[in-house]
């Protein structure tokens, strides 16, 4: 089978480097191109100011932390169910840049906030749940370098990423099921998104732009684990 | 130009969260870099 082939990090490890470059030059254009719509196409916003310009990170970040999390797990369950050596080494290069994209959004979030709520920080679900997704990222690399036996901590691992997956819809329906101080979505799949058309272009090319650098990152760092264990 | 660095009076929040988001980025490449090739010469 053609997928199990790719499964090899020996097999893996040239196509990473090649995909890593495309999405690295990718994620600059982007960058520059989501910036550029973001600070000089995108309107003032009436009720925010200029504050508002802090969505154009703050909400790509906060996507990123929930999808990268959710990806790590899948790779970590596949792991466990078919002892594939690439799927654990998957999931240990995702998660700093998962936990990096969830500080992101804490932060800039809180920016936000303190001209807008009035505050930096308060315990709404929305936001201690975010707060928690941090710690899951931070528990699952503390295990993994606790133990010693790189196959040990991938399924160590796997599984306080598997457990750690119900916290990714309590981000998400928080702003539904609790009466939350953050907003609820602006964007959705399934209705008109509430805001300026010329906004929302340059919060998607940001968000794709974070796409791109997410996928560049974590398959250098991949290679990198490829050749750190195959080396002891 | 000082007119957009003073981004109506919010500066602090809208910079504070463009400089911290770019330095992260940038850290976290450098400290890729700098794993990247100890690993490259080990091997």
């Amino acid at each position: 089978m053609k997928w199990f082939w790719y499964a090899s990090p020996q097999t893996f490890y040239p196509v990473a480097g090649h995909i890593a470059r495309w999405c690295a030059a990718a994620a600059a254009l982007l960058a520059a191109a989501g910036l550029y719509v973001g600070f000089f196409v995108a309107p003032t916003d009436a009720q925010q100011g200029e504050a508002y310009r802090i969505i154009f990170i703050h909400v790509p970040a906060a996507w990123m932390s929930m999808f990268l999390y959710v990806v790590m797990a899948l790779w970590a369950a596949l792991g466990l169910a078919l002892n594939t050596r690439l799927s654990g080494m998957m999931a240990s290069a995702l998660a700093p840049t998962g936990a990096l994209f969830t500080f992101i959004a804490l932060w800039t979030g809180s920016l936000w906030g303190r001209p807008t709520w009035g505050t930096y920080w308060v315990w709404d679900a929305r936001l201690t749940s975010e707060l928690v997704l941090l710690f899951l990222y931070l528990g699952f690399m503390a295990l993994q370098a606790a133990i010693d036996d790189p196959r040990r901590a991938d399924r160590a691992g796997a599984v306080l990423a598997i457990v750690g997956v119900v916290n990714i819809p309590i981000i998400h329906y928080s702003v539904v099921w609790w009466n939350t101080l953050h907003q609820g979505a602006s964007v959705s799949v399934t209705r008109a998104p509430t805001m300026a058309a010329t906004m929302l272009t340059g919060m998607l090319l940001m968000a794709l732009a974070f796409w791109m650098y997410s996928i560049a990152v974590s398959l250098v760092r991949v290679r990198c684990i490829i050749r750190e264990r195959g080396s002891s | 130009m000082s007119e957009f660095l003073a981004m109506g009076g919010y500066a602090w929040y809208v910079w504070g969260s463009y400089g911290v988001t770019f330095l992260l980025l940038l850290i976290e490449v450098v400290l890729l870099r700098n794993r990247s090739r100890q690993s490259e010469t080990k091997t």
